[in-house]
């Protein structure tokens, strides 16, 4: 067993090749997550934060280097094989989950226990109202309706659930409170903390709010053009403020976050 | 039997074959969300099978043998949108158009299968219960038989983990991948199961005509959808079991209408006429009488605003 979860070597892809849209969007990055890392990833529009959650999570096909998680090479596998040890948040609630099915369907299907010709269990149906009511919200009173008819936060903090129901071994969330009402923002935030805490996940999390990625984890990780930039942890990430980590910026890229949905959410 | 009577019965024979159609497109167009243009083909392809396995002297295995080539129809539709990269509704189309000519070459290049001295699952049935009071109904209860087994074996199914991950595959395709199952598979195994029940709904209305027409799918994807949406109408979109008895229950409330129009005299060819305006209004009326009240209120606040002015 050796202490890296997740080794990105070298990885670079560029959309579109060859045409006036071509985007390197991932040019050349490398990462080594620790296992138990939080790490947050920020980052300006177009830096290639999605691109590096699509690469993990196998979306696409990367142009170049390896992939390895928990040292298996995972850089050709198929994206529905690798989501049975990742887990994927996205900013749009609705993505995560089936509107027209009940919550206990959705966390049927995310539980996956037994055969393909089983039926949900009522021993089952205790355990996923016993696993939902710990999010305290509201959601053990709805398990028979359709997920489609539940706010945006009570179906993140589901998309949620479902995503850590077996503890993935590596957790993106792709700024996943990002479309919420800041009050059910932070109650999600604070689910994503307890939930990451006590399975010991190993979590990627995007985010365009500078304070909150300096808050939470233990780590940062700036991207600019499709590579790193910048790497903080331990003291001297314990010390940074927001403005010390946006000079850093600017002094390392040569440019400034001017104009860039970063600097509003100060 | 009084001639009201025969006019239900009938309809209730050929609302129940229609019905087997229904719960097919249930499946693939109300779970999957998938509109299966190879049902018409589908549909002719098991009453052609079902037909030559039966005039070749197997009354039974004319029933699998439609359900196989159904399955094969549906399998290859799904080949054809899940790995070629085609379009759902093309893919039906394509299916569609070379199962016509599959279909002429099982019935060996005749246009009609006559079946008036074959034996069928009809006409075991009707040995079987010669001398009984259920000798006039014979036909229902062959027809029921399926219908039942159909929708227990859909209700069963689609509670099922498998079948849980069809309807997720029809209603977020995303969410699907990450719970760690493949939607192709998902997509190809319901349009497998869809295929062979419209094939065995097929063989049915053959053995029931005593013969098989190459027209016989004709429209039936319309005529099923029509029968769909009309069974919405009645019992929502709630519970599974209350879906599926609502599905049957459209087809034969369809056809029931139908037959009664034919006793006013409406042609037999309006069949497909009707059924398809029946699904324009199912589906664009809800889209319409919301553009007329936004035309409505549009209109209202214009005149609401040119009387402050003059006031």
């Amino acid at each position: 067993m050796t202490d890296s979860m997740l080794l990105l070597k070298n990885v670079k892809k560029t959309f579109r090749p060859g045409t006036p849209d071509e985007k390197t969007a991932l040019d050349g990055l490398s990462l080594d997550v620790k296992r138990g890392d939080f790490i947050s990833i920020i980052g300006a529009n177009g830096a290639g934060k999605s691109t590096l959650f699509g690469a993990i999570a196998g979306s696409f096909l990367t142009d170049e280097g390896d992939i390895l998680l928990d040292g298996e090479d995972i850089t050709f596998m198929p994206e529905h094989k690798r989501a049975k040890v990742i887990g994927r948040l996205y900013q749009d609630p609705m993505r995560g989950t089936a509107p027209e099915m009940t919550v206990e369907e959705n966390l049927a299907l995310a539980a996956g226990n037994g055969s393909w010709f089983s039926t949900v269990s009522k021993k089952e149906k205790a355990e996923f109202r016993d696993r939902v009511r710990i999010l305290g919200m509201g959601l053990e009173d709805r398990m028979e309706h359709p997920v489609g008819l539940l706010s945006g936060g009570q179906r993140q903090a589901l998309t949620l659930m479902m995503a850590t129901y077996h503890p993935p071994k590596i957790l993106l969330l792709d700024e996943h409170t990002a479309a919420l009402d800041p009050l059910t923002a932070e109650k999600v935030i604070e689910i994503t903390k307890r939930t990451v805490e006590e399975n010991g996940l190993t979590c990627l999390m995007v985010t365009h709010n500078m304070q909150m990625a300096l808050d939470m984890g233990n780590r940062t990780v700036m991207m600019h053009r499709g590579k790193i930039l910048l790497d903080v942890s331990g003291e001297e990430r314990k010390n940074m403020s927001v403005s010390d980590l946006t000079e850093r910026f600017r002094t390392l890229s040569g440019s400034s976050l001017n104009n860039d949905r970063m600097l509003l959410d100060e | 039997m009084n001639s009201v009577l025969m006019l239900v019965k009938g309809a209730l024979e050929l609302g129940l074959i229609g019905s087997i159609t229904v719960l097919a497109l249930f499946l693939s167009y109300s779970m999957l969300n998938v509109c299966d243009l190879s049902t018409d083909g589908c549909f002719t392809l098991g009453a052609a099978v079902g037909a030559s396995v039966a005039i070749a002297g197997y009354p039974y295995l004319a029933i699998l043998a439609a359900l196989a080539a159904g399955c094969a129809s549906g399998f290859l539709t799904a080949i054809l949108q899940t790995k070629c990269g085609i379009n759902s509704l093309l893919s039906g189309i394509i299916v569609n158009t070379g199962l016509y000519s599959v279909n002429i070459a099982v019935m060996k290049q005749a246009s009609v299968l006559n079946l008036n001295k074959v034996e069928t699952v009809f006409s075991k049935a009707k040995d079987l219960l010669r001398g009984t009071v259920f000798f006039d109904y014979s036909k229902i209860f062959v027809i029921l038989l399926f219908v039942l087994a159909v929708a227990v074996f859909l209700y069963f199914f689609l509670r099922t983990k498998l079948g849980l991950a069809i309807r997720a595959t029809g209603n977020n395709p995303d969410m699907v991948r990450s719970s760690s199952v493949n939607p192709h598979f998902t997509t190809i195994v319901a349009l497998c199961i869809s295929g062979a029940i419209t094939a065995l709904s097929g063989s049915l209305l053959a053995f029931y005509n005593q013969s098989a027409n190459i027209d016989i799918g004709t429209g039936m994807v319309t005529v099923a959808l029509a029968s769909l949406l009309i069974g919405q109408v009645f019992l929502g979109k709630k519970k599974l079991s209350l879906r599926l008895v609502g599905t049957v229950l459209g087809a034969f409330v369809f056809r029931l209408v139908y037959t009664v129009a034919l006793r006013f005299r409406m042609p037999a060819f309006m069949l497909k006429l009707v059924s398809a305006i029946v699904v324009f209004l199912a589906i664009a009326a809800p889209y319409l009488i919301a553009a007329l009240k936004e035309r409505k209120a549009r209109h209202d606040r214009v005149l609401a605003r040119k009387k402050e002015k003059t006031v």
